[in-house]
């Protein structure tokens, strides 16, 4: 119960804040109570499957697929794959991250995680609809071809500049965070 | 509709599992609710952060900061804008295109959008956990330095 109340305290003192709000101005703290309401129930909808499919991937894909497709050895074919996979995501950011973690306790390569989360980051399919109707072909068309590029950059210097003693922190971070 | 699309794949993998072996099934639910339980104190203060960001943030008061002003200082507003709110992109790109309409530059557009989209100083902490202090700072930077690049780039395409 202690426990729990202090992995929450930031929540709690959050929800003062936004309590306050309301309290010295009721216009706003009402709208941030709204949208904080609303996104919740957005959150609720978009992340549960997605951590079904987590566990089910933890519990199914071995370790040794997961190094064969996208390890270290992986090459293009790894990076590709890393990049539909992100692509194909339709949710936020945050829940990006424990899908990472699960690739990264899996054994995928660092810079296949990197282009994972850049790719779930901005070239998200669905979005890229929505982006080429209000913004227009030409401007979604550079941003994306941009991206490609930029994505593959970014992984490529992140996994240059860390070293291997940082990476392997991270990878045995990764095997104790979903022991249940 | 994507999420839609999401629930049905779920389940019937989820059903595919149950049949091919249910004590494994089960164990994959339990470390799913262990996972989401995990990250749910972060998410949620997340929540509460974006909540009160974008009630004191009206698209107004976006549009003024970043709409008529052009140049460099433009830029560095819209990019810190982006850099820490966190809009669903179903809410930012019209945003974005009521913005340039209002007389926005496609390059304050375009550094907000990617910004918006690759860097995110609120979830600096969530990210942490997994990567670590240095790659996520590694990555944050970059995706800053790189939306510059983008903006650059569509500001010579697109005048």
């Amino acid at each position: 119960m202690k426990k729990t109340a202090k992995r929450y305290r930031i929540f709690i003192l959050l929800a003062v804040i936004n309590l306050v709000i309301l309290i010295v101005a009721a216009p706003i703290g009402l709208k941030s109570l709204q949208i904080t309401f609303n996104n919740t129930i957005d959150m609720l909808t978009v992340i549960p499957p997605i951590f079904i499919l987590l566990g089910l991937l933890d519990v199914w894909v071995e370790r040794e697929v997961v190094i064969k497709l996208m390890g270290n050895n992986s090459g293009f074919i790894g990076a590709g794959l890393a990049f539909l996979l992100g692509s194909v995501a339709a949710a936020p950011l945050y829940a990006a991250f424990p899908i990472a973690g699960i690739l990264l306790k899996k054994g995928c390569k660092f810079s296949n995680i990197i282009i994972f989360i850049g790719a779930w980051s901005t070239t998200k399919i669905p979005l890229l609809l929505f982006e080429t109707t209000s913004m227009g072909w030409q401007f979604a068309s550079i941003r994306f071809i941009a991206d490609i590029f930029g994505i593959a950059a970014i992984a490529y210097l992140t996994e240059k500049i860390l070293k291997d003693k940082e990476k392997a922190s991270i990878y045995h971070n990764a095997t104790l965070m979903n022991i249940t | 509709m994507a999420t839609a699309l999401v629930y049905l794949v779920t389940w019937l993998l989820l059903i595919f599992s149950l049949v091919k072996d249910k004590q494994k099934t089960i164990t994959a639910i339990k470390k799913a609710w262990k996972s989401f339980e995990n990250i749910l104190p972060q998410i949620l203060s997340i929540m509460v952060i974006i909540g009160i960001l974008l009630a004191l943030l009206t698209p107004a008061t976006i549009s003024q900061l970043i709409g008529n002003r052009s140049g460099w200082i433009g830029m560095i507003i819209a990019s810190t804008i982006g850099s820490i709110a966190l809009i669903p992109g179903f809410v930012a790109f019209p945003l974005a295109a009521a913005l340039l309409e209002h007389g926005a530059g496609y390059m304050q557009i375009a550094v907000f959008i990617s910004t918006l989209m690759m860097v995110g100083i609120i979830t600096i902490p969530l990210e942490i956990n997994y990567f670590g202090k240095k790659a996520t700072i590694l990555r944050n930077s970059m995706a800053f330095a790189f939306s510059y690049i983008v903006a650059v780039i569509i500001g010579v395409f697109l005048k």
